[in-house]
């Protein structure tokens, strides 16, 4: 059994990327057919996308650049998948994180650096876990569901940012505690200090920052915690069967909240590494629209650290060529988002990419089983 | 009994069979689910299938049912050979199938639920008062009383069955196969059914029974066909058959179906429940002040009629519900409410749950996995941060081949097994640690023949170490089977307790109904 691990769950792997990656091929084809709708060619635009992306240094940097929340936030909706929890709140946890991280960038004069920039970073992270929690503690204390908590929070944490960076208003009204004093009208924070800046990797032009490997690092800590540590081991015993995990003897509350906590951490450390690494400050315009892409990116990675890992960089590559694709091609830019939400359309609708590709159907047996199983109760 | 190796011209009936299955072979990859079976059933007729789990039995009647394609073989029906490519197809032929696992929306009413997928349409409209005229004329006519606008999830399980049989004969099913119809139902509910399909047969429908209780199949068949690791091993006539020998032939060796037990030797009283009460997830009172001692060494059974508080009492001692007053003690220890894992840690208690699908296994783990279920945080399972799959791995082997699990290997996933090796399962994983209390809801509940006489050999062997034993179980026959002393559940109390000497099935039958014994 030693010996055929490998090739088994090599075929594990090319199973579960098969249907993502038809979902791309499929959004990509359906974005080609609007193009030539609007009397433009895809074959340009792809071709300028692909330039945009990859073509030399600047592309590269732009999309490693734009992979880095990607992937934060994938992980954090991943994270909650495994629990049977829906996150949609990555969105507002990663403001918070921001407004977190930003709070302590722009305070602590003085401090050295190996000091400064890690207690930024932990700001977001404890920024984003305490607006995570909230939605696990409304659910495991009244019920709440976590899916419409976390989305009313969205919309708190984004009113609560635009209130901390406000400039104050021309009849007088208090300006918020982070507004920087020089901006002017302008409702911002001021640059936060060097001390807590992510130094570059390769600095300007090209600004990409150290986030990256923090991001990577952050995707092989989730993967070794859900599938190699007891508490792991709980989360996903929670997620598959509730029931089944309080009569093991798992502190199925605790979990949840943890749970929620820990993926609004990863959407807070998303929003601090923006923040820290490439805004240097926090204004409203930096809001966390990376948030929602991370529902896409996490079911494009099947749910799994690596998958997302794969997705996020797909989507920084989709990002990071569309400035160039409109340049060269004339294609506007949106029509990327348009992509973008067609693979979560593909992603979440596997039967749709069944047909589109003429695959075999499921085997009947699976259909049985899926038949048989669905009002089971189980 | 007549036993033969069936072909197809064994026998020669006047007229052609309703439904005939000829030299099916179904190949799944790795597993041969059934090889050459020939199978005929005749109009008005009620045929048993009698088989243990994992012989082939559901993937036959798959077949039949259109759900899967045979490898090989042929399908006829009234004589003419078809084709199913889905389910739709045996519909439309006359084909019903009552699935182990309801096939409802429980949150849509009968109505609804029975003209699902052929609706009754007036100009794009829904037609719901023509279809409960029909489904009233339906139920009239077997007697099968039912509100036609009542909610699925509101009703008893005997009931939401009931719906199944009729959705079927709304579709005009002349063949109906009843999967394990018999396994969630409680003795009454049981009776109805029987009634039920002896109206069916006495109407001219032919029906498939699946089942692994011998009792059942003695009371109600006409013609019994046994299936044995995908073979047909014989047919059985219910008239000249005894359970002895359907036993033998379904399991391939002798089977012993009385327990063989030594007199208990009780000693020190270990689990104490005093005046408990507790509440059902609904708020009524589930429990009324129930006492009950267990002692070391010894098994008590809780009879009693399905819902008299026995799956409280349960889950109260193992902390899984809330006892609202009275106290559990374990061993002298105050045990009550508290958290599941200190009871079975401290109380050295193992609790074998009554719904394992619920609360006993995840169906998506590994058996390896659902083997270290509540031990996965100890070591050698874990070692503080990471756990060790290697030896996780390495007592599921021993286990498996402990207890005897079938499977194909310990990665295989639980789900994938079969009713009875996920029971032994989960027997395996709670029996294989030290324990001094065991609390074992329903333990042989849809399992077979061969599967239930090892957990019950099981079970006498943790008492004769000296464990404690509380037996809670719907089957009279195993209380009286297995338990030392009898305790009688009726209306959340314990109504008396007898010892085994002292109870006949009639007392304990009458105690159940809620007589009480000095009356």
């Amino acid at each position: 059994m030693a010996t055929a691990f490998p090739i088994a769950s090599l075929q594990r792997v090319l199973r579960a990327l098969f249907i993502p990656a038809l979902a791309l091929l499929a959004a990509l084809l359906a974005g080609a057919i609007v193009m030539i709708l609007s009397g433009d060619d895809p074959l340009a635009a792809y071709s300028g996308l692909f330039q945009g992306a990859f073509g030399d240094g600047k592309g590269w940097a732009r999309t490693i650049r734009k992979t880095v929340p990607f992937i934060l936030t994938g992980l954090s909706v991943a994270l909650a998948f495994k629990v049977s929890l829906f996150n949609i709140g990555a969105s507002g946890q990663f403001v918070i994180g921001s407004v977190f991280a930003v709070a302590v960038g722009v305070n602590f004069e003085g401090l050295p650096a190996f000091i400064h920039l890690p207690l930024a970073l932990i700001a977001g992270i404890v920024g984003g876990m305490l607006w995570g929690a909230i939605p696990g503690f409304l659910k495991v204390y009244t019920g709440a569901h976590e899916v419409i908590v976390t989305i009313m929070l969205n919309y708190v944490a984004s009113l609560f940012a635009g209130w901390t960076v406000y400039a104050g208003g021309t009849q007088g009204q208090t300006p918020g505690p982070l507004w920087d004093r020089t901006a002017g009208a302008i409702s911002e924070t001021q640059d936060v200090l060097a001390s807590a800046q992510i130094p570059w990797l390769f600095g300007p032009p090209y600004r990409v920052h150290y986030g990256i490997f923090i991001a990577l690092a952050a995707a092989i800590l989730i993967w070794w915690l859900i599938f190699k540590t007891p508490l792991g081991f709980e989360m996903r015993t929670v997620g598959h069967n509730m029931r089944a995990a309080s009569y093991a003897g798992i502190r199925v509350n605790f979990t949840i909240i943890l749970t929620m906590a820990l993926a609004g951490g990863l959407a807070g450390l998303a929003g601090g590494i923006e923040t820290l690494g490439l805004n240097h400050k926090f204004a409203p315009e930096f809001g966390g629209a990376v948030g929602f892409d991370g529902i896409t990116v996490a079911l494009l990675g099947q749910t799994h650290p690596f998958g997302v890992l794969l997705a996020a960089f797909m989507f920084g590559a989709l990002d990071g060529g569309a400035a160039t694709m409109q340049f060269e091609s004339g294609v506007p830019a949106d029509i990327i988002q348009i992509i973008q939400a067609l693979v979560l359309a593909f992603v979440a609708a596997p039967l749709i990419i069944r047909m589109i590709f003429r695959l075999r159907q499921q085997t009947q047996e699976e259909a049985a089983s899926a038949v048989s199983t669905s009002w089971g109760g189980s | 009994m007549t036993q033969s190796q069936p072909s197809p011209n064994d026998r020669h009936e006047p007229d052609s069979p309703k439904l005939e299955a000829q030299g099916i072979t179904k190949l799944f990859p790795g597993v041969v689910a059934n090889k050459e079976i020939d199978l005929a059933l005749h109009k008005g007729e009620i045929l048993a299938l009698l088989g243990e789990n994992g012989a082939g039995k559901s993937t036959l009647m798959n077949i039949i049912y259109g759900l899967y394609q045979p490898t090989e073989g042929q399908i006829l029906v009234d004589g003419n050979v078809v084709e199913f490519h889905s389910p739709r197809d045996a519909i439309d032929l006359g084909i019903g199938m009552v699935h182990q696992h309801f096939q409802l929306v429980p949150v849509m009413s009968v109505v609804d639920n029975i003209m699902l997928g052929s609706e009754s349409v007036d100009r794009g409209l829904l037609n719901r008062e023509r279809v409960a005229a029909q489904i009233q004329e339906l139920a009239d006519r077997y007697n099968m009383p039912v509100d036609p606008n009542a909610i699925i999830e509101d009703l008893p399980v005997g009931v939401q069955q009931r719906v199944e049989i009729l959705k079927a004969l709304y579709r005009n099913a002349d063949i109906l196969i009843l999967d394990e119809p018999t396994s969630v139902l409680t003795p009454q509910e049981i009776e109805g059914l029987f009634a039920v399909m002896e109206l069916l047969r006495s109407q001219g429908k032919s029906i498939i029974f699946i089942t692994h209780k011998l009792k059942e199949v003695l009371r109600i068949a006409d013609r019994i066909a046994v299936l044995r690791r995908g073979e047909m091993v014989g047919e059985a006539d219910p008239k000249t058959a005894s359970q002895e020998n359907l036993a033998t032939l379904m399991v391939g060796r002798k089977v012993t179906l009385e327990v063989e037990k030594e007199p208990a030797s009780a000693g020190d009283v270990l689990l104490e429940l005093r005046a408990i009460e507790a509440f059902t997830d609904r708020g009524e009172q589930a429990l009324r002040g129930v006492s009950l001692d267990v002692c070391a060494g010894e098994i008590v059974g809780v009879a009693g009629v399905q819902g008299n508080g026995q799956t409280e009492l349960v889950e109260v001692i193992t902390g899984l519900r809330p006892a609202t007053a009275g106290s559990v003690l374990i061993n002298g220890r105050n045990m009550t409410n508290a958290p599941p894992r200190r009871i079975t840690e401290e109380g050295a208690i193992c609790h074998v749950p009554e719904d394992r699908h619920m609360y006993g296994m995840v169906g998506a783990y590994s058996v390896a996995d659902n083997l270290v279920l509540n031990s996965y945080y100890k070591p050698p399972f874990s070692s503080g941060l990471t756990m060790n799959q290697a030896e996780i791995a390495q007592h599921a082997e021993e286990l498996v081949a402990r207890f005897d699990v079938r499977t194909p290997s310990v990665n295989t996933s639980g789900a994938s097994l079969s009713g009875g090796n996920q029971q032994k399962m989960v027997v395996a994983r709670e029996f294989g640690r030290p324990i001094s209390l065991l609390v074992a809801a329903q333990p042989t509940r849809g399992i077979d023949v061969g599967s239930i006489e090892f957990i019950h050999s099981q079970i006498v062997a943790k008492r004769d170490e000296g464990v404690a034993v509380l037996l809670v179980s719907n089957e009279l026959d195993e209380i009286m089977a297995l338990s030392d002393r009898i305790a009688v559940m009726f209306h959340g109390q314990i109504s008396a307790v007898l010892p085994r000497s002292d109870a006949t099935r009639e007392k304990i039958g009458l105690l159940m109904a809620g007589v009480r014994a000095d009356d």
